[in-house]
């Protein structure tokens, strides 16, 4: 059972990756019938997740999982709870909706097959995401899913803004996932664990550790820019660049509720303590009207969508902040209605602007009697998002009211308004998306309107049916669905209870209210876009300007710092570092006071004295003549009368290779004296000369004092003798250095014969740089 | 450097050092050699036989592009690793088994080593001949 179990989610974590390497085939082979060959991959995932429903209902967690690098002890786990279901259900569920509309809102598209991998390595990142137990785990899938959001943002890549808003949510969703594994680490050495379910199983450990609020604020750090949480929300409604598909399921549904997710995951280790329910609720509030003001000003639909997202992500992070049980069903059901509405509505709307040409609000109108699929659709999708009873949307709004008037004091009354406020906005945003281009009278649009076909209508009347049904069969909801995943939360078993049917209670007052305030602000909308565009206009800058200033100042101090550093001077550069190599010979064992003592003079054979002459026969002539190509010639006698020292005093191998690499420099050097037209003789002046040789000696000294230190002090001979006792034994051979290069050390000489290669092809390049074109193509 | 002394024995003297350089490396097992000092000596026969009769036809005598002879080498090393696992050891491991007519002990560790010739050979041998090819014009 437990293998069954184990295989049947390895699949569906695992065949995402798979269905993106094969996409792009499969969308050339099968055209638009491959979005349904596509789409079994979610619906498979779908139902194993489903099937794992009952069991984590009853408050059981399903762990498995596979060994990743055993050697460092870290594994491929999953943890799935109540929480992780609840997520992976809407990913998978909505993605398998949004792989069939993106299957027909990209139709004849050159690149469909790409877009369609890009979607599908994205939905496993996110499967993986919540499903993770390790950290480690956990931070490679929140990374994974910045990058195929950075791929889909900037699918468009012929259009500068596709680009700019791709790399501004790299960027900013980037340095949160740096934040998230510094968090991470802290918790670590915090609490000595490395995954989510010994970390949940250990309740106080983190709360009361020296390192919380660091954690903490890495966390944060991490959570608000992956959720667009003010400051860091500028990027969400620029990703709206990205084709329509991509905005219903990474900027809406999924990708960016993966900060609440970890908000809530780690709810029941770091909440409820004084920071905690301060830093949410100020944040998630501040976004909340950010958001809501924001978006009542946008004319085009999807921008507007765009900005309650934001307001909306605000809400689920306040209330999950807020600290009470009720709050944390109230963010589950709205999370959950959000999911669903939200997505509904950005296909709508990806279907007016594919249909019609425009998705502006004042271009829109009367659409209903030619497309009354996608109007049932919005309609359904829009009112839920109002909160309009029987709906998933008025049993989310019931709960948050019924938490926030739960508490009694100036806060809670804060937060109320600030809650009564943003969900106004949604009502009167609802309206205008869900319901404003489809009546009053018909006007024309760029292209003649009619109903979308079934590729396209099928997600958003499904997910408007679901925002429905679950609402009508609460029960049911609540108890597979929404109560596990607030009970994971909250870290105590919790119903809902909130009805569907309209009823006499204070929540229900604080609806009708909001409903009210809402009906007022959708029909002063066009007032009200006015006014907020003149006061951001005069207020002027806002953060996506700061965020190009930051980056303009980052290149120009990048420039700077190049024109510093790489200043396209040969001699500086070798200057700088024979002057850094003495110094780091030379300070520590003069700083140390360990310099060697001074060697007796060898007793040495008189063929061997004669080599050393040649020797320095060679260094005088190096410093004598004036003739560079001399120099180098002189310098190789030297070396190869150090070469025969080796020879006589019994290293063939090493005398050996001193004799080649002499005769190669020697070679090249002269090559490369050929071809840098330098003058063939050294007309240095005597300062310089001076400066030069310091630096030259200081380096002499600095490497012949180091080896008479190393041969001087006490020499541990366990490498030497294990190599020498075993060459033969273990590797059959008596070359003792060679078998150490090629068999007991064969990854390094790989390492190194590959950075031989790689060296080998830049130093090519750099000379062809030099060479005239004609000459290049003339080579044979 | 086109004297005719130089030209007259450079053909032996490029075939003698190549001939001498597969020497070194298969000796390398047992005795002083290996394939970097062999990668090193075929290196400096084809830089002399580009200094005697130009690259153009140096490349010619070489056959292949000398960075496609280094690519192959380190090819044949990353492969000559992969063995190993067919034994459950580790990434690299020798793998000895002895030719059945010849009583002959063969390993993948002399295919590691003649990949490490053949990268030396190839990276030196190309930057030492597009060195000696624009240094003429």
């Amino acid at each position: 059972m437990q293998q069954a179990t184990d295989a049947t989610l390895l699949i569906a974590l695992g065949l995402p990756f798979i269905g993106a390497a094969l996409a792009p085939m499969v969308m050339r082979r099968m055209g638009v019938a491959g979005a349904w060959l596509l789409a079994s991959i979610p619906a498979f995932a779908f139902f194993a997740f489903a099937s794992q429903i009952r069991s984590i209902s009853e408050g059981t967690a399903v762990v498995g999982g596979l060994d990743w690098i055993p050697s460092l002890g870290v594994s491929l786990s999953w943890y799935l709870d109540g929480l992780s279901l609840a997520f992976a259900l809407l990913i998978s569920g909505i993605g398998f909706l949004i792989v069939l509309y993106a299957g027909g809102y990209l139709k004849g598209h050159p690149h469909h097959g790409r877009f369609m991998g890009f979607l599908l390595l994205f939905m496993g990142a996110m499967q993986g995401l919540v499903a993770a137990d390790g950290f480690l785990t956990l931070f490679v899938f929140w990374e994974l899913t910045s990058i195929a959001s950075f791929l889909l943002i900037g699918f468009d890549h012929q259009r500068e803004a596709s680009r700019r808003a791709a790399l501004q949510a790299l960027v900013v969703t980037g340095m949160g996932g740096l934040a998230l594994l510094a968090g991470l680490i802290t918790i670590g050495m915090a609490t000595t664990t490395d995954t989510l379910s010994a970390l949940l199983a250990d309740r106080d450990a983190l709360r009361t550790s020296a390192f919380y609020t660091p954690a903490l604020i890495l966390i944060l750090l991490a959570a608000f820019t992956k959720s667009a949480q003010f400051p860091f929300h500028f990027w969400l409604p620029n990703a709206m660049e990205a084709p329509t598909p991509v905005s219903a399921y990474l900027h809406s549904a999924t990708m960016v509720k993966a900060g609440v997710y970890l908000l809530m995951r780690l709810n029941p280790v770091m909440g409820d303590t004084a920071l905690w329910q301060t830093i949410l609720p100020l944040f998630g509030g501040t976004t909340l009207i950010v958001g809501s003001v924001l978006a009542l000003r946008q004319s085009d639909l999807k921008l507007m969508l765009a900005y309650t997202t934001v307001g909306s992500l605000g809400l689920l992070v306040m209330l999950t902040g807020f600290g009470t049980e009720t709050a944390v069903l109230a963010a589950v059901l709205y999370l959950i209605a959000h999911a669903l509405f939200k997505g509904a509505l950005f296909m709508v709307v990806g279907i007016l602007d594919h249909e019609t040409g425009t998705r502006r609000i004042e271009d829109l109108s009367g659409l209903r009697r030619t497309m009354p699929l996608t109007f049932a659709a919005a309609l359904g999708a829009g009112l839920s998002m109002a909160g309009i009873p029987l709906f998933t949307g008025f049993l989310a709004k019931e709960t948050i009211y019924e938490a926030l008037t739960g508490g009694a004091g100036a806060w809670s009354l804060l937060v109320l308004i600030v809650a009564i406020l943003g969900n106004a906005a949604m009502v009167a945003i609802g309206f205008e998306v869900g319901l404003k281009p489809f009546i009053g009278e018909t006007r024309p649009t760029p292209q003649a309107a009619h109903e979308a076909p079934v590729l396209l209508w099928l997600g958003p009347v499904v997910l408007a049916v679901a925002g429905l049904g679950l609402s009508l069969l609460s029960y049911w909801f609540y108890s597979f669905l929404a109560d596990p995943m607030a009970s994971a939360i909250a870290d105590a078993s919790v119903r809902n209870h909130a009805s569907p049917l309209p009823h006499i209670s204070l929540a229900f007052g604080l609806s009708l209210f909001t409903l009210a305030i809402g009906a007022v602000l959708y029909l002063g909308l066009d007032g009200l876009r006015r006014g907020i565009s003149g006061g951001l206009a005069a207020f002027g800058w806002g953060p996506d300007r700061g965020f190009d200033q930051v980056m303009r100042g980052l290149v120009r101090l990048a420039v700077r710092v190049t024109a510093v550093v790489q200043n396209g001077r040969l001699d500086v550069y070798i200057t700088v570092a024979f002057v850094v190599i003495a110094a780091a010979l030379l300070l520590p064992m003069i700083l140390a006071g360990e310099l060697p003592a001074l060697p007796s003079i060898p007793m040495l054979q008189l063929h061997e004295w004669a080599v050393m002459l040649v020797a320095v026969t060679g260094l005088y002539a190096v410093l004598r003549t004036r003739n560079r190509l001399t120099a180098i010639a002189s310098l190789g006698i030297q070396g190869f009368a150090v070469a025969v020292l080796f020879l006589l005093m019994g290293a063939p191998d090493l005398s050996f290779t001193q004799f080649m690499v002499e005769t190669l420099s020697v070679v090249i050097l002269a090559l490369v004296m050929t071809r840098i037209r330098l003058d063939p003789t050294d007309h240095r002046p005597w300062n310089e000369k001076l400066l030069d040789g310091t630096i030259a000696i200081a380096c002499g000294l600095g490497f012949g004092l180091l080896l008479l230190k190393v041969t001087q002090g006490v020499f541990d001979t366990a490498l030497t003798d294990f190599f020498n006792a075993n060459a033969r034994l273990i590797a059959h051979g008596r070359n003792v250095v060679n078998v150490i290069i090629v068999d007991f050390r064969g990854f390094d000489t790989l390492g190194e014969i590959a950075v031989v290669t790689i060296t080998g092809l830049a130093i090519l390049a750099i000379i062809r740089i030099g060479t005239p074109r004609e000459k290049r193509e003339n080579r044979p | 450097m086109k004297t005719l002394i130089f030209r007259s024995i450079a053909p032996y003297l490029t075939a003698l050092v190549l001939l001498f350089s597969a020497f070194v490396t298969l000796r390398g097992h047992n005795e002083p050699g290996g394939g970097f000092i062999g990668g090193l000596l075929a290196a400096s026969a084809f830089a002399l036989y580009g200094i005697a009769f130009g690259v153009p036809e140096a490349r010619r005598a070489m056959w292949f592009h000398p960075m496609s002879v280094a690519g192959t080498g380190l090819l044949l090393s990353a492969i000559s690793g992969l063995p190993s696992f067919f034994r459950d050891t580790p990434y690299l491991t020798g793998v000895w088994t002895t030719a059945p007519l010849f009583h002959f002990d063969v390993a993948t560790i002399i295919l590691f080593d003649i990949g490490v010739y053949l990268v030396v050979a190839g990276a030196m041998t190309s930057i030492a001949l597009a060195l000696e090819d624009s240094g003429e014009g």
